[in-house]
């Protein structure tokens, strides 16, 4: 018996256990659906649009968190790495700020920005931006200080080390700070759109919760896992466009 | 020949023109402690020298601050504005294929084809587009050479380049040095623990001690050098003698011969005939 099959025996028959106490009544559908309800649900709710619309609302949440918790993550990250004088200014804070549980900050963020949009992606910026900044600043600073040497003795000025030595040289800090930060990012869309929603994907979740709906959230929890999953496969394709020089980047 | 002064006291701007590096009263201190104190260096244009000295005795440092890596100084330095260094490392930026290595920090926007030129030099043309990581020791080593190489340096200065190789591939990488600087004729600047290697391509050795140039004797050994040779043998056992290795070496012919041959005349740049 080939291991692939033996590997695959467990989430199967897990699976099948599942269909078989549902069929028998023994799971009842307010508690858990059954998986054969669960793909009929799946199939219904892709065919009449909803789940496709929902699901472009909650990536579109993602990306604009992500894109602007990027930005400042990162700008935060090169002020601090690149200047003695940026790295007192705004280490510090954000190593304090960092304590708190951002998803603490959700009642605020309420208060301040109301319950749209807004929000949501403060929340998910917020996480991704911490990621960001903690990986990239590391990076920065890890740059091997023998290098440096090398490239000033190579008559490269300061702005010449940062383009071709410490940029380069942090940036597989930044795609793990990357893939940390959509995690986060995903789990933050979670949080955020758990607390209150009109539209996306924990507005289908918290819609179904009012009518005992067990298969339609179980729909949209596999559908976040999905997501997660595809955003994992981007960061390690951009991972081996960008870190070929690695012998030992293993990322597929 | 341009002279480029740097450091903490800077005279003097083209009165240098017959050394290709001078040095005088260069203190270098560390938390209070003077790893450099008050040394004297001139090297020749053309001239190679081996820097000989135990672990810690401030050659590398030495090297940094003629590098213009190292500028907390006292003293006057002047090298020539186009210097190179090849580092025990080999140092390069993994992320930039070799030919970008060997290009990188030159002035304007030179073409693929100089760095294949300095690559082929070496012996490298076949790994021209790889990534560094994926070189061997050997080969990384060498296309640092050609890094350096590519500037057309005056000075080269280089920082024990040999003391990660392998036993035979050290040999290939002197034996290229040697030729290289034949080819180039720019004055080469070697910091080494290895006496055997000072012999093979050295014109003088010079050997540091407590922060100064301790002692020095030029090599006037007929090139290609022979290692079998009894006056190789003699100025190694001096050497080693100067480097505080006491005792009968593992020659075959260090027990006679102390007397008969003097010192050659310290300082005074041999040209070789090989």
């Amino acid at each position: 018996m080939p291991r692939w099959l033996r590997r695959t025996t467990g989430p199967v028959g897990l699976v099948v256990l599942w269909q078989v106490l549902s069929a028998t009544g023994v799971l009842h559908p307010d508690v858990l659906a059954s998986p054969g309800t669960i793909a009929g649900t799946a199939a219904g709710l892709v065919s009449d649009g909803t789940l496709p619309s929902a699901m472009l609302v909650s990536v579109q949440r993602v990306l604009v968190g992500l894109v602007l918790g990027g930005i400042a993550g990162i700008a935060l990250a090169l002020a601090s790495g690149l200047s003695r004088l940026g790295e007192d200014l705004v280490d510090a804070t954000v190593q304090m700020l960092r304590s708190i549980p951002w998803v603490g900050v959700i009642p605020l963020f309420i208060i301040w920005l109301g319950i749209g949009e807004a929000p949501k992606i403060a929340l998910i910026a917020l996480g991704v931006a911490f990621h960001l900044y903690l990986n990239v600043y590391a990076g920065i600073r890890g740059v091997d200080a023998q290098l440096v040497e090398a490239g000033s003795s190579l008559g490269l000025g300061r702005w010449g080390l940062i383009r071709h030595v410490v940029l380069p040289g942090a940036l597989p800090g930044a795609m793990t700070g990357l893939r940390y930060s959509l995690a986060t990012a995903w789990l933050a869309l979670v949080f955020g759109e758990s607390v209150n929603a009109d539209d996306g994907i924990g507005f289908l979740m918290n819609q179904a919760r009012e009518f005992f709906r067990t298969d339609v959230i179980v729909v949209c929890l596999i559908v976040y896992a999905l997501l997660g999953l595809l955003a994992d496969f981007l960061v390690r394709t951009l991972e081996r466009l960008l870190l070929q020089w690695r012998p030992t980047f293993t990322g597929q | 020949m341009a002279t480029d002064v740097h450091g903490a006291v800077t005279p003097k701007t083209a009165d240098g023109a017959s050394a290709a590096v001078r040095v005088a009263g260069l203190t270098r201190s560390f938390d209070g402690r003077a790893v450099i104190d008050g040394l004297e260096l001139t090297v020749q244009p053309g001239e190679f020298v081996a820097l000989l000295g135990r672990s810690g005795c401030g050659k590398s440092t030495l090297l940094r601050v003629l590098a213009g890596l190292d500028r907390e100084i006292e003293g006057e330095v002047s090298v020539p504005r186009r210097s190179a260094v090849a580092f025990q490392a080999p140092r390069l930026m993994p992320w930039k294929k070799v030919w970008r290595n060997v290009l990188l920090g030159l002035p304007g926007r030179p073409e693929r084809a100089v760095a294949e030129q300095a690559l082929g030099e070496v012996g490298l043309s076949h790994r021209t587009d790889a990534w560094p990581k994926t070189l061997s020791g050997g080969e990384a080593q060498r296309a640092s050479l050609a890094r350096a190489l590519v500037r057309e340096p005056d000075l080269l200065l280089l920082d024990e380049p040999f003391g990660a190789l392998d036993a035979l591939t050290r040999i290939k990488a002197q034996r290229l040095v040697a030729e290289l600087w034949r080819r180039r004729g720019c004055a080469v600047l070697l910091v080494t623990h290895d006496v055997e290697e000072a012999l093979l391509l050295a014109d003088r050795a010079v050997v540091m001690d407590e922060g100064v140039i301790a002692y020095e004797t030029a090599i006037d050994l007929p090139r290609p050098r022979d290692i079998a040779s009894p006056r190789f043998a003699e100025l190694r056992a001096r050497l080693l003698d100067r480097l505080g290795v006491d005792g009968p070496t593992d020659s075959p012919a260090d027990s006679p011969s102390s007397s008969g041959l003097a010192d050659g005349p310290a300082g005074d740049g041999l040209a070789d005939a090989a």
